[in-house]
């Protein structure tokens, strides 16, 4: 939803605290993980990811989850996918060329990277090319598996 | 050009709807004389005309500097790297990475927006080909496609605080040069190129202003609030507006701002975007007197060298 997408970037100091916090937690179960198989996990956590993160971010379950390097502010939201800073288009309002009634994603990634230390540093690693084969997969499982070294 | 120090122009030629080579060569003619490398648009506001790839082989093939612009709008990665390998085996020197209007802004909304990449990792893409020589897959290429890297830039829209770092993102992917949208407002230009240099990026980039006439009050007023990324001050309006010949104080004001912009520090030339007045670019040029008494090559140019060659 627009406006708790929009609540989720001014207190994005806070939900990337919280993130961290989750993704220790997720990395320490690895064991439960996988002794019920990844596998089986993947679609009931893909579920409620999309269940969470959609109602936080309006997530597009690109399955390669930024989130944290783009001040809380999904940029699959961005009409053109952009992952690496805003296009040459944003109106004088910060709202997007395509879809005029919305703030820019980057625009609001600025506002949220603000407020998370290091945010705006984080802003300015250059993404790699989106691999389309992710989408709809669970980007917690992925990341936990990256953290454990077990490629997914 | 850009290396040896000179002050670099370019233009853009407007793709004909039309499958006539000869409307190419036509439209490129114009710009004789005047100007070093011309841009070829790919599908430019998301409007369909020829190929930025199709106008590139015209133009090679007599022996002109293309700057072949790519959108990640409507091809994906497969397409791209396809692109760049052909356009650098035609001739092309240089190509432009760019994102792409949206395709709401042209005259096939309807269409499906592809944006398998951006503009950033485009840049990457095509450095990881002629650097690296392989594909985004690993595969290898045999032979590396030559080619300068450039990428677009507006410092007159928001975040306005971060287009420099935008830039020192796109140089840090690749970028070798860059071509900025119009710019009718120069304190803004100086603010972005102190921020340009405060980030100790002026010996990595080449960069070229855009600017272009405004054929009136009227059309400014348009483009400002119909294109996006446009922005032109009201003063500039006013000073249209005013105007016995409106057309003519366009391009008193562009060879205005033309003169006001080579004297910043970092910036190597001017890329004249005269949007249906390809006929002005000329004159612009030759009044602005930013060539020196140079005179860029174009085919033709030296009929004496061509006669020794034929001879020989």
């Amino acid at each position: 939803m627009y406006a708790i997408r929009q609540w989720s970037v001014r207190h994005a100091r806070g939900m990337n605290a919280f993130y961290r916090a989750f993704e220790v937690v997720l990395v320490a179960l690895h064991p439960v993980w996988k002794l019920i198989g990844y596998e089986r996990l993947e679609q009931p956590v893909a579920a409620v990811e999309r269940g969470v993160k959609g109602l936080l971010f309006d997530c597009r379950m690109c399955g390669q989850c930024i989130l944290s390097a783009t001040g809380m502010s999904c940029p699959m939201n961005c009409p053109k996918n952009l992952r690496n800073g805003p296009c040459g288009g944003v109106r004088d309002n910060g709202h997007c060329e395509v879809r005029p009634e919305m703030k820019c994603v980057w625009v609001q990634a600025l506002v949220g990277a603000a407020r998370i230390p290091g945010g705006m540093q984080s802003l300015q690693s250059v993404q790699v090319a989106v691999d389309r084969r992710l989408q709809g997969k669970s980007s917690w499982l992925r990341v936990v598996r990256q953290r454990v070294g077990v490629t997914p | 050009m850009l290396r040896a120090g000179q002050f670099a122009v370019t233009t853009e030629l407007d793709p004909p709807d039309s499958a006539d080579p000869e409307d190419v060569y036509r439209r490129a003619r114009v710009f004789d004389g005047y100007v070093d490398a011309i841009n070829a648009t790919d599908g430019s506001g998301a409007n369909c005309h020829m190929s930025s790839m199709a106008v590139c082989a015209l133009l090679t093939r007599v022996g002109y500097a293309p700057v072949m612009q790519i959108s990640c709008r409507d091809k994906n990665r497969i397409a791209i790297q396809g692109d760049i390998l052909g356009g650098a085996a035609m001739g092309v020197c240089n190509v432009l990475c760019l994102t792409g209007d949206g395709v709401q802004a042209g005259d096939h909304p309807q269409a499906q927006p592809v944006f398998d990449l951006d503009a950033m990792t485009l840049l990457e893409t095509a450095r990881t080909l002629r650097d690296e020589h392989r594909f985004l897959s690993g595969r290898k290429i045999t032979c590396a496609p030559r080619v300068l890297l450039g990428a677009a830039e507006n410092p007159f829209t928001p975040p306005i605080e971060w287009r420099a770092q935008r830039l020192a993102k796109k140089v840090a992917a690749g970028a070798q040069f860059i071509q900025t949208q119009w710019c009718y407002d120069v304190p803004m230009l100086r603010t972005f190129m102190q921020h340009v240099e405060d980030l100790g990026l002026l010996d990595k980039i080449f960069i070229l202003v855009g600017v272009g006439p405004l054929r009136s009050a009227k059309s400014g007023e348009w483009i400002r609030t119909h294109v996006p990324g446009v922005h032109i001050p009201d003063a500039v309006i006013k000073r249209l507006a005013g105007a016995a010949d409106p057309a003519a104080e366009g391009r008193r004001l562009c060879i205005d701002l033309i003169q006001e912009i080579r004297t910043i520090k970092g910036v190597h030339g001017v890329h004249v975007m005269a949007f249906r007045q390809e006929h002005t670019v000329a004159e612009i040029i030759e009044r602005s007197g930013v060539l020196n008494g140079r005179k860029p090559w174009y085919p033709g140019r030296d009929p004496q060298a061509n006669t020794d060659r034929m001879a020989s």
